[in-house]
C-alpha cells in the first residue's frame, strides 16, 4: 500500500456520500436512488476501464448525471404525488418561523371576524330571520385560508388583490341580493349559502398552486391538500368536541355554568380558527398523514361499492324506482358528492406508474354503480320537474346531477380504456384536473345567476 | 453541439422511446446509445432522463422491471407497452413530415442561393445560416 500516492480515494465511501446527499431530496425514493446509482457505477467501471483512476472517473460521472438541485427539481415536477408536499419547499431546507405567527394571527382573525357583527349587535344568533350567518358563514374563514397561501406563495400584490376582489364580490353577492323568503323558503339564499364554499374553495386551489392554475402536477397537489384537509379538521373537530365536553363537565361539577362560553365562543372561535390551523397542518405536517389517506380510501371504496350496489339491486327488485321522494333525491345527490370525493381522492393519491391492479378494478365498480345511481336520480329529477315544474332547488339538483354525470362518465370510459391498457393514468388525472373548474363554476352560476333567475325566491 | 432546451426536451421521448423500441434496456445504456447515434453531438445530462422515463412509465408508454444484472447490481429494465408502440409510430410521422418541411425549405433556399435570386441574403451562402427574426 505504501506505492501508493497519499491520496486514499475511497469509491465505496464517496459513493455512499453521493448517495446520502441525493437521499436528503424527499423527491427522489430509494429505488430512484439505486437506479441513479447504477449509472453512476455503470459509468465510473466504463471509464476506469477506459484508463482513469477511480476518483477521476467518480467526477466525471458525477458531473455527467447532474446538479443534485436540478435533479431535485426534474423529479419533484414528475413524481408530484410522492412529494406533493415538497414541492413548493424543496429549497427551504428550515421551516419559517415566521409561518406560524401568520397561521396564528390568521386564525384569530377568523374568529374574531365571526364575533365581530355579533358584539356590534349587528345580527343577533337569535334572529335567524336574517340568516345572517348561515349565508356568511365561508365567508369568515375560508378568506383567511386564502391568505395564508397568497402570503405562502408568495403571490405578493397581485396575489392579495385577486384574492380580497373575489371575498368582496361573493360577500356582495349573498349580503346584497334581495333575498325574500317566500312562504317561509329561501331556497335561493339557502341554495347560494351551500354554494358560496365551492367556489371559494376553488379559488384556494388557485392560490394554493402558486402559479394560478397551471401546472396538472399542481392541481392534482390541490385535489391531495383537499382530501387531507377534511382528515385534519375532523380530527381538530374531534379534539375539540372532548375540550368542550371536558369544559362543561369540569366547570359543572363545581357548579358553575359555562354552557354560554362553550356554545358563544369556544365552538364557533375553534370552528373557524381551525380552518385555517388545519390547512396550516396539511402544509406542515403532511407525512404524518399521508399514509392514512390512502388507506381510508382503500377501506371505503369497497364499502361504498357495495352500499349502492345493494341499493340499486333493491330498488330494481322491489320496483320503488318510479317512486322517488324528495329527502331520498336529496340523500342520493350527497351520496353522489361524498362518492366522487372518493373518486377524486382515490385517483389523486394513486401512484400513476404502477401496474392496474385489483383496486382499479373496485374504483371502476365503484363509478359505475353511482353513474347507474345518478342516471336514476336524473331520470326521477326530470319527473319531478316535468309533474311539478321548476323551483330552485330542483333546478340546481337537476344541474348537479348532470355535471356530476358528465363528470362520472369521464372516470368511467377513461378507467375502462386504462384497465385495458390503450391509455396511461396519466389521462385519468388530466380528466380529473381539468374538470375540476366545471364543479367551481356550476357552484358560481348557483351563487349568482340564480337568485337573479328565480326572483330571489 | 449545443441544441435549444426546448429541441431536446422535443426530441428526446422521440429518441427515448425509439431506443427502448430496439429492445429492453437500462438507463445508462440509453444514454450511450443515444451517444452513439448522434456521433457523440448528443449528450444530456444524464440524471435528467430518469424523470422523463419514469415521466413516459406514468403514461403508460413504458414499463419497468427489477433484475439483477450480470455486475450483481440491481437494474431497473424499461419496455415498451402496446401503447408506447402506438405512441412512436405516431411521432414518428410527425417527425417525418417536420423533417420532410424542413428538408424541402432549405433545398429551395439552396437552389435559390445558387441562382442568386435571393439578393444580398445569399452572400451566406448555405442557407443554414438563415434564420429568421
Amino acid at each position: 500500500m505504501n506505492s501508493n500516492p497519499p491520496n486514499p480515494f475511497h469509491l465505496t465511501e464517496s459513493l455512499h456520500q453521493w448517495r446520502s446527499q441525493l437521499a436528503r431530496n424527499p423527491a427522489l425514493k430509494s429505488e430512484d436512488l439505486d437506479e441513479l446509482e447504477d449509472h453512476l457505477q455503470s459509468h465510473i467501471e466504463a471509464l476506469t476501464a477506459a484508463g482513469l483512476k477511480a476518483d477521476e472517473a467518480f467526477l466525471i460521472a458525477c458531473k455527467r448525471v447532474g446538479e443534485v438541485n436540478n435533479l431535485s427539481e426534474q423529479y419533484a415536477e414528475v413524481h408530484s404525488g410522492r412529494l406533493w408536499h415538497n414541492l413548493f419547499q424543496a429549497s427551504e431546507t428550515h421551516r419559517n418561523p415566521l409561518d406560524l405567527i401568520v397561521v396564528l394571527v390568521l386564525a384569530v382573525a377568523a374568529a374574531a371576524l365571526f364575533k365581530l357583527p355579533d358584539l356590534l349587535g349587528f345580527a343577533p344568533v337569535e334572529s335567524d330571520t336574517e340568516f345572517f350567518y348561515i349565508r356568511n358563514i365561508s365567508l369568515f374563514c375560508i378568506p383567511m385560508l386564502g391568505f395564508y397561501f397568497v402570503y405562502k406563495r408568495e403571490l405578493g400584490r397581485a396575489g392579495f388583490v385577486v384574492w380580497a376582489a373575489s371575498v368582496v364580490a361573493l360577500a356582495l353577492v349573498l349580503n346584497l341580493y334581495p333575498f325574500q323568503a317566500i312562504e317561509n323558503s329561501h331556497s335561493t339564499l339557502l341554495l347560494a349559502a351551500l354554494h358560496v364554499p365551492i367556489v371559494l374553495w376553488f379559488l384556494v386551489g388557485v392560490l394554493y398552486t402558486g402559479d394560478y392554475w397551471q401546472s396538472t402536477a399542481k392541481q392534482m397537489n390541490f385535489i391531495r391538500f383537499s382530501g387531507e384537509f377534511v382528515i385534519y379538521y375532523v380530527l381538530i373537530a374531534l379534539g375539540g368536541a372532548v375540550v368542550a365536553l371536558f369544559t362543561l363537565g369540569m366547570f359543572s361539577f363545581i357548579g358553575i355554568h359555562v354552557e354560554w362560553f362553550v356554545q358563544l365562543w369556544l365552538i364557533p372561535c375553534g370552528a373557524m380558527g381551525a380552518v385555517v390551523v388545519a390547512g396550516w397542518l396539511v402544509e406542515a405536517k403532511q407525512s404524518a398523514i399521508e399514509n392514512m389517506a390512502p388507506v381510508l380510501t382503500r377501506l371505503f371504496t369497497p364499502m361504498f361499492a357495495a352500499l349502492l350496489l345493494v341499493f340499486l339491486i333493491t330498488m330494481l327488485v322491489t320496483g320503488r324506482n318510479f317512486d322517488i321522494q324528495r329527502e331520498l333525491l336529496i340523500g342520493l345527490d350527497l351520496m353522489l358528492v361524498l362518492v366522487l370525493g372518493l373518486v377524486l381522492y382515490a385517483v389523486s393519491s394513486r401512484e400513476p406508474a404502477a401496474p392496474v391492479n385489483y383496486f382499479d378494478k373496485l374504483l371502476l365498480l365503484l363509478i359505475v354503480s353511482a353513474l347507474a345511481v345518478n342516471i336514476l336520480a336524473l331520470g326521477a329529477m326530470i319527473g319531478r320537474i316535468s309533474h311539478m315544474g321548476f323551483t330552485p332547488n330542483r333546478v340546481a339538483a337537476l344541474g348537479e346531477n348532470i355535471v356530476l354525470l358528465v363528470s362520472l362518465t369521464g372516470y368511467a370510459w377513461l378507467y375502462g380504456q386504462f384497465l385495458r391498457r390503450r391509455i396511461g393514468f396519466h389521462s385519468i388525472e388530466r380528466w380529473q384536473t381539468g374538470y375540476v373548474p366545471v364543479y367551481a363554476a356550476w357552484a358560481l352560476i348557483v351563487v349568482a345567476v340564480f337568485p337573479l333567475v328565480f326572483g330571489f325566491a | 453541439m449545443n441544441l435549444s432546451k426546448d429541441l431536446v426536451a422535443a426530441s428526446s421521448t422521440p429518441l427515448v422511446l425509439g431506443i427502448v423500441a430496439e429492445g429492453e434496456t437500462y438507463g445508462y445504456e440509453i444514454v450511450k446509445r443515444v451517444e452513439m447515434l448522434s456521433g457523440g453531438q448528443l449528450s444530456w445530462t444524464e440524471g435528467m432522463m430518469y424523470p422523463l422515463l419514469h415521466r413516459l412509465e406514468q403514461q403508460g408508454l413504458l414499463e419497468a422491471r427489477w433484475r439483477i444484472a450480470e455486475t450483481g447490481r440491481k437494474r431497473k429494465y424499461y419496455g415498451l407497452t402496446e401503447l408506447g408502440l402506438k405512441s412512436l409510430a405516431q411521432q414518428q410521422q410527425q417527425w417525418q413530415m417536420i423533417n420532410n418541411a424542413l428538408a424541402r425549405v432549405w433545398d429551395n433556399l439552396n437552389n435559390a442561393a445558387k441562382t442568386g435570386s435571393l439578393g444580398a441574403r445569399s452572400s451566406g451562402g448555405n442557407g443554414n445560416e438563415f434564420q429568421p427574426a
